[in-house]
């Protein structure tokens, strides 16, 4: 199973694209997927049993996003 | 040929900037932040990088409050004109460039009231005198962080205080001095900090920006433009978050990636050591000039109070006259005039006149140095 985290912008994407590469999880910037949301047009996929992991991390950088979604 | 005109824009620029600009054209020529293709990836995580590599030079932070622009003047219009309102007090120096004032003119029809602080003939700046000016409820007080005419540094840490304690915000007009003077907007209590590219940061011009501090409340600070930007596009109208709010429409990537180069580029060898050369090549430059018959040297003497701007002019000698024998019989390429600053030339008492300026750089040698001040002497000769 996969996870795709949302964002409001692109730019907060490639933050949190880089801030969860720096802590060693494989993630892949995507383009958002249709049923989720087109608040931005691309999504950050990981593995989903790292949600939460990251979503702890992004938390910390203080990097916004928009939900996490299990795919 | 000496290129002594970097306070206009530096050249050359390194070699980096040129690779990463080519690159981004080549390899990475996507619209940045609007696809999810590697293309428009690719593009997005360099214009990302440069907005981390600006907050993380001016001790930013927050990247998504670094918004891109297309120069200095544009962060400063979006500063001004995004925030000030009719009846809203607003204070500024003498000595600022037209970025500033003719906006701030402009505003000042609409209702906005401005009350300009002068400076002494230096163009220095007395804090007690500001903060006479700057009455509670101040909206906003606006400097210039180095004039461009004589390169002073104004006090904008004092400034900011001051700001503060009337319950307004400091917008400072670092086009001179980003990349030339080291510049913590978060140790300075700087709440907007406007830049350009494509000075001393060494970047490609049509790029600059505005950082904006967390003092500042953006629901109170308006686009100037507003469109398209690959975010919330189900809504027609424009999206609250940050950059996007304030960064409509394509991007300069292939600037803004030559930025990033730069910002590189001056990080690796350090602003502190760029400024101690280029004050070492202003001071050989300042006191060669200031010894030759009937040369005014402007600007405050003590060279850790100026940038590395050196303004002069030679009794009885039109401005223009020595910056075309400068130019013709020496190939040293200066600028001349008013420099987008009468207010400045007013405080410095060469207006309209101008005066001649030149602006050492990066590249600058001590041989190119030696080399001016022997033409001036020529020149200032007859």
């Amino acid at each position: 199973m996969v996870a795709v985290f949302l964002f409001y912008t692109s730019s907060a994407a490639f933050q949190a694209e880089r801030a969860l590469k720096d802590a060693g999880l494989a993630v892949k910037l995507i383009p958002t997927p249709r049923q989720f949301s087109s608040d931005c047009g691309i999504s950050l996929r990981l593995d989903w049993s790292e949600g939460e992991r990251a979503q702890a991390l992004l938390a910390e950088r203080g990097v916004e996003h928009a939900g996490l979604h299990q795919m | 040929m000496i290129y002594l005109d970097n306070a206009a824009t530096s050249w050359p620029k390194p070699p980096e900037v040129l690779r990463a600009m080519s690159e981004f054209l080549e390899l990475a020529g996507g619209n940045p932040g609007r696809s999810g293709h590697r293309l428009s990836v690719g593009a997005g995580r360099i214009v990302f990088g440069a907005r981390q590599a600006v907050a993380d030079l001016f001790n930013a932070d927050d990247p998504s409050r670094v918004v891109f622009t297309l120069n200095a003047t544009y962060a400063l219009n979006l500063a001004l004109r995004g925030l000030l309102r009719p009846g809203d007090r607003v204070v500024c120096s003498g000595i600022e460039h037209n970025a500033v004032m003719r906006p701030l003119r402009a505003l000042e029809r609409d209702g906005v009231q401005l009350t300009v602080v002068p400076c002494a003939p230096d163009g220095s700046l007395d804090p007690a005198e500001l903060a006479r000016a700057v009455l509670p409820g101040t909206r906003l007080v606006v400097l210039v962080h180095a004039s461009n005419v004589t390169g002073t540094i104004l006090p904008v840490g004092e400034a900011a205080a001051i700001a503060h304690a009337a319950g307004g915000l400091l917008l400072v007009d670092a086009a001179q001095t980003a990349g030339v003077l080291p510049v913590d907007v978060q140790a300075l209590g700087i709440d907007l900090l406007a830049f350009t590219g494509h000075k001393g940061l060494l970047g490609p011009p049509g790029t600059g920006g505005l950082v904006i501090g967390q003092r500042v409340d953006t629901a109170e600070l308006e686009p100037l433009a507003r469109g398209g930007t690959g975010s919330q596009s189900q809504r027609q109208e424009q999206p609250d978050d940050l950059p996007d709010k304030y960064e409509s429409g394509t991007p300069n990537g292939v600037g803004i990636a030559g930025l990033a180069a730069s910002i590189r580029f001056l990080t690796e060898r350090g602003v502190e050591s760029i400024r101690a050369e280029e004050t070492a090549a202003a001071r050989a430059l300042s006191e060669g000039l200031a010894e030759a018959p009937g040369v005014t040297v402007y600007g405050p003497a003590d060279m850790e109070r100026r940038t590395a701007v050196v303004s002069f002019t030679v009794a009885g000698r039109r401005v223009s006259e020595i910056g075309q024998r400068l130019d013709e019989e020496f190939d040293v390429l200066s600028r001349v005039g008013l420099h987008c600053a009468p207010a400045a030339h007013q405080t410095i008492g060469t207006f309209p006149e101008g005066t001649v300026r030149l602006a050492p750089g990066r590249f600058t040698t001590r041989e190119e140095i030696r080399r001016t001040v022997e033409a001036v002497r020529e020149i200032a000769k007859g």
